[in-house]
């Protein structure tokens, strides 16, 4: 890791002030992707400005069926969350098992989907529950929000503060991991309420997490896992990498997609 | 048994300080004045120096030297060497090429050392060796061995055409061949074995501190073998004499074979730490670990079994391609030669076998042994060959091996080995009782019914430990002897030291070892000490690998045992007035038989050292050395079978029972033993299921070079493995034993892989047999 120099925020607005006067800064959350990266000093912010001291982006509020889950959550508080379990069990679960207990109370949900990595599991889960970024400036639509891989639609110094969603009438999630680092080779996220159904696969789209017609068609006229029996998934918009070639990842969205309405 | 003798459940010694964080590894070593290395390292797989310009790198803050390999050479520091010669079969020796410790001319894989940047701290060092500019000249690169061999290909040392260092052979070709065309029915496999990353817990760490005032050397490491380091230091790469060298391997965390070699690092550090007038500690970081630790397996095999009409087998043809990697490793030539051709017999009665082996350099990390060394790779073929010629010919895999088992022993075979005990149908029997191997049907429907493909499969192993009689490796070629020394000091008080040569680095020598003494005198186990690990306390040793601990290392202590056990006796019948052969020592005492005079052993001890009534003659003290050289290998062997149930939708495999019934001979601590053998299934089933090493044929970068891509085991990979043990003692060392450390590495893949395969009903699968694989595989199946 090259020298950096670390800040401590204590609110947003701090954040974004102590972010603007440093030279070339990251803000930091768990730091379980971004330590890691400047471990491998394949980052070098001069300057960090630490966001998990900020109390107003952390917990998880639940009103009705309205949900509200800090940008600063730990992927463990949103797995164990009684209220978000009561309403939307599928997403504690997809947190539940994301990396392993370290990652977990250290990793955020805001720094995840500001990564977007291709293979992590919450943007399938914002994108099927059609959740809203709510940063410091602006509410993002999820399906606005994830814009390729690695990029999102948050501008310079722009902070995700929390997201919102209304928890739909039935959400299911199911996984393949990749067998070396347990992200998803293929995860797919599927949701049925008021407005309509919706099927997201992550770890799998050459261009990040997608939702599919085909599988959200084939949901919608029938609600059930052997629905997906006769959709074609093309897999030439498939990632292939040394672990899944393209068609084999096809066949994993349709049996994650099966299994994630099993479970929902 | 006592409850610390042999045979006793004792919980490790060693343990409190692991699992405390008390260990002491090489990297939590500091000395005053300590600096930090950094290597610059080769980011080609094959390249030409054109020059390497370290101006900039000396000109940054905290920097003390950036050595490079001119310096090195001019200094008089020699190239890496292998320690084992093989022939080629037209009579001429194995083509090594140069292995300079730091490279100035050619890289030859990606992790080739180039320079090392000494600085006040790592993160300047780091910085420097950025800032190191190697100006390359790049050139093609060949990453399959295979492929290499051919013509055409990119030339990696002048000195192997073709990048072939030998093409050796074992065996009669004439009777073999012989067979295959009168044999009933040949079964022919290509058989792949994968590349492994090594992996220890710890990664290698060294720290040279040169003694300017004294002239002298002291060379921390993570070695398995200690004195066989300052050896080849000595004699090869003349950093020192031996007198002036003193190599110290404390705490080791894991090896599996990685950590038995010299390699570049240890020789830098200690000539860098001279030039510098500092200490100097490197340590690796797990990325470096990757790409520079010897790699394990990487063979191409055809194998052809034949058998006779009523199923015997009659003939065996290997013939094999092994990955030596860019350099020839310490024993790199041993490994796919005399560890693997020579168990090419398995447990059966094979008339004729003949075996070939081409060993090729490639552009990547060097491959020589991990945990298994060669055993693996035969088992793997001749498992996979016995099963698949039992589906050819639609018998049961069961009884096709009970008809060709061995059951008279010493059985020679035609591969040089002679088996000296067994019994195979014991663990086999043992393994199929305990596998429910007649309720399968049962449960491969019931697992149907749940949409899971069910399969079985077994493995029967046998391998070659206790290495190794020192004249039969030296007629071989080895360049060293395979004995291992003891020295027992009984102190004035009675406590006792043992010093041993072998080197424990996960084992748990410190209890094994205490627990023979304790049995042996009747002496608490905490008033015994191991020591190891440091050629400055222990008389030279040839250190831990091939499961030789146990059988060779502790022979000799039991051969030391046997001296101090004589002289304590006389001196206990002088002192009871009783004659010699009257004594008997009996829970730390020694008695005089049939009488109840009785001294204990402390007083005993203590008269040794006052000496002031010992029998006429007698020196005085009592600690005695012992050098044991085996008679034989021993030859641990068993039998594992392995149900699994795959997902046809996904290809996934749930391993849903492991059963391993194992003969190592008598065992001294069997929670140790089950230890070793979950440890060894684990890394088996990892090389099975998992673990691959991938470079990138194109240009030879590593792609597996984390775990991001690289796939360890894990706990949730496991089942609970149902161990059992059948027990021939091993005839050919005092305590019977024959090994464990590697069985689980060796007997369990080709299990895994017979399961797997006979559930999809498609033999055409290759380890590690990931989902996507298994999914391919079973969707082309029928
Ligand atoms: C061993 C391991 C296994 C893992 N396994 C999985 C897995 O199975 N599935 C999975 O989905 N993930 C996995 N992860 C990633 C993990 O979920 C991380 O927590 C996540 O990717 C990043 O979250 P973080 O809070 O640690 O962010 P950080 O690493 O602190 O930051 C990541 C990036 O987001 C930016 N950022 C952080 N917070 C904000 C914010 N509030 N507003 C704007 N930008 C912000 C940072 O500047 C940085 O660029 C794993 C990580 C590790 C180390």
């Amino acid at each position: 890791m090259y020298a950096t120099h670390y800040h401590r925020a204590s609110s947003v607005q701090d954040a974004l002030s102590l972010k603007s006067a440093a030279e070339d800064s990251r803000y930091l959350s768990g730091g379980m992707t971004l330590i890691a990266t400047m471990k491998q000093r394949l980052a070098a912010p001069t300057d960090l400005v630490d966001l998990r001291h900020v109390e107003a982006m952390k917990g998880v509020t639940v009103a009705g069926r309205t949900v509200r889950i800090g940008a600063g959550t730990t992927h463990y508080d949103v797995a164990s969350s009684a209220a978000l379990a009561g309403v939307c069990p599928a997403i504690c679960a997809l947190a539940s098992h994301i990396g392993d207990p370290h990652v977990r109370h250290m990793g955020t949900i805001g720094g995840s989907i500001a990564n977007n990595d291709p293979a992590a599991d919450y943007p399938s889960a914002l994108l099927a529950l059609d959740a809203v970024i709510v940063t410091d400036r602006r509410e993002i639509g999820a399906a606005d929000f994830f814009t390729g891989l690695f990029e999102t639609a948050l501008v310079e110094d722009e902070i995700v503060t929390a997201v919102t969603f209304e928890a739909p009438e039935k959400a299911g999630y199911a996984k393949f991991p990749n067998p070396a680092s347990r992200y998803a080779m293929t995860g797919v996220f599927v949701t049925k309420g008021a407005g309509g159904v919706r099927v997201a696969v992550t770890g799998a789209g050459s261009d990040g997490v997608f939702r599919h017609a085909g599988l959200e068609q084939a949901l919608s006229a029938r609600w059930s896992p052997d629905a997906v029996a006769g959709v074609a998934v093309d897999p030439s918009n498939l990632m292939a990498d040394l672990h899944a070639s393209a068609d084999y990842r096809a066949n994993l969205v349709k049996v994650m997609t099966k299994r994630a309405v099993a479970a929902a | 048994m006592g409850v610390e003798g042999i045979g006793a459940r004792v919980a490790r010694k060693e343990d409190k300080r692991f699992l405390t964080g008390k260990g002491r590894y090489t990297d939590d070593m500091t000395v005053p004045g300590m600096k930090y290395a950094f290597f610059v390292r080769s980011a080609y797989a094959h390249a030409r120096i054109l020059s390497i310009d370290t101006a900039a790198a000396e000109a940054m803050p905290g920097i003390i030297a950036v050595l490079g390999g001119k310096q090195l050479q001019a200094d008089g520091i020699g190239n890496l060497i292998c320690g084992w010669m093989i022939h080629s079969k037209d009579g001429s020796p194995m083509k090594m090429g140069a292995w300079r410790p730091l490279a100035h001319e050619t890289v030859r894989y990606v992790g080739d050392a180039i320079a090392i940047v000494v600085a006040d701290s790592l993160s300047e060092a780091r910085d420097a060796a950025e800032a190191v500019v190697v100006e390359y000249e790049v050139l093609s690169a060949v990453t399959q061995a295979s492929l290499a061999l051919a013509d055409g290909q990119p030339q990696i040392h002048p000195e192997a055409a073709n990048n072939i260092i030998f093409d050796w052979q074992l065996g009669d070709g004439d009777a073999t061949d012989a067979a295959l065309a009168r044999a009933a029915h040949v079964t022919e496999m290509k058989i792949v074995n994968n590349r492994l990353s090594p992996n220890p817990m710890e990664p290698r760490a060294t720290l040279g501190i040169y003694d300017d005032a004294e002239d002298h050397y002291t060379c921390y490491t993570t070695s398995q073998n200690p004195h066989v380091a300052r050896l080849v230091m000595s004699a090869f790469y003349n950093v020192a004499p031996e007198n002036k060298l003193r190599v110290i391997a404390p705490d080791v965390g894991g090896g599996f074979g990685s950590k038995i070699y010299i390699y570049p690092e240890e020789i830098v550090c200690l000539w860098a730490s001279k030039k510098t007038g500092v200490p100097v500690k490197w340590t690796s970081d797990r990325t470096e670990a990757f790409l520079t630790d010897a790699h394990g397996r990487d063979h191409e095999t055809t194998v052809k079994m034949a058998f006779d009409a009523d199923h015997r087998i009659i003939g065996l043809k290997v013939d094999t391609i092994a990955n030596i990697g860019a350099y020839m490793s310490l024993f790199s030539s041993a490994t796919p030669t005399y560890l693997y051709a020579t168990l090419l017999s398995g447990q059966y009665d094979i008339p004729a076998i003949h075996a070939n082996v081409r060993a090729v350099y490639t552009n990547t990390a060097p491959v020589d042994a991990y945990r298994g060394a060669g055993r693996p790779e035969a088992t793997y073929v001749m498992e996979r060959t016995i099963e698949t010629a039992a589906r050819e010919l639609g018998v049961s895999p069961v009884e096709l091996r009970r008809k060709n088992f061995i059951r008279s022993f010493p059985h020679q075979t035609p591969v040089i080995m002679n088996y000296d005990a067994g019994d195979f149908d014991a663990s086999l029997d043992a393994a199929l009782a305990a596998s429910d191997y007649a309720g399968f049907p049962a449960r491969k429907a019931a697992a149907a019914a749940r949409g899971m493909k069910r399969g079985i499969g077994m493995s029967c192993y046998i391998e070659a430990c206790g290495i190794a009689p020192s004249a039969a490796v030296g007629s071989l070629g080895a360049g060293v002897g395979l004995w291992e020394s003891a020295e027992v000091r009984v102190n004035a008080v009675g406590t006792i030291e043992v010093l041993t040569g072998s080197h424990s680095h996960g084992q748990g020598h410190e209890t094994t070892f205490a627990q023979l003494i304790a049995d042996r005198f009747g002496v608490p186990m905490d008033n015994v000490n191991i020591v190891h690990g440091d050629t400055d306390k222990v008389q030279m040793g040839m250190g831990t690998y091939g499961s030789r601990s146990g059988a060779v290392g502790m022979s000799a202590i039991v051969k030391a045992l046997d001296k101090v056990e004589a002289k304590a006796k006389k001196i206990a019948a002088h002192l009871m007035e009783a004659d010699e052969s009257d004594i008997v020592i009996e829970n730390g005492e020694l008695k005089v038989a049939g009488t109840d005079k009785t001294l204990p052993w402390f007083q005993v001890a203590l008269a040794a050292y006052t000496a002031h009534n010992l029998p006429s003659g007698m020196e005085p003290g009592l600690k005695e050395t012992a050098f044991y050289d085996p008679s034989n290998f021993t030859f641990p062997a068993g039998c594992y079978i392995c149900e699994v149930e795959v997902d046809p939708e996904t290809g996934k495999t749930q391993i849903v029972q492991f059963v391993a019934a194992d003969d190592f001979g008598n065992i001294i601590n069997p929670m140790i033993v089950e230890g070793q053998v979950h440890g060894g299934i684990a890394q088996g089933i990892g090389q099975a299921l998992l673990e691959a090493v991938h470079y990138d044929p194109a240009n030879g970068q590593l792609i597996t070079a984390s775990y991001m891509d690289y796939a360890m085991p894990r706990a949730d990979d496991l089942p609970s493995f149902q161990l059992s043990h059948q027990t021939t003692p091993c005839p050919s060392n005092p305590l019977g034993i024959k090994g464990c450390g590697e069985a689980g590495a060796i007997g369990s893949p080709p299990a895994l892989i017979n399961a797997i395969t006979d559930a999809i009903g498609n033999n055409d699968l290759s380890m590690p047999a990931t989902p996507q694989k298994v999914w391919l595989a079973a969707n082309v199946a029928h």
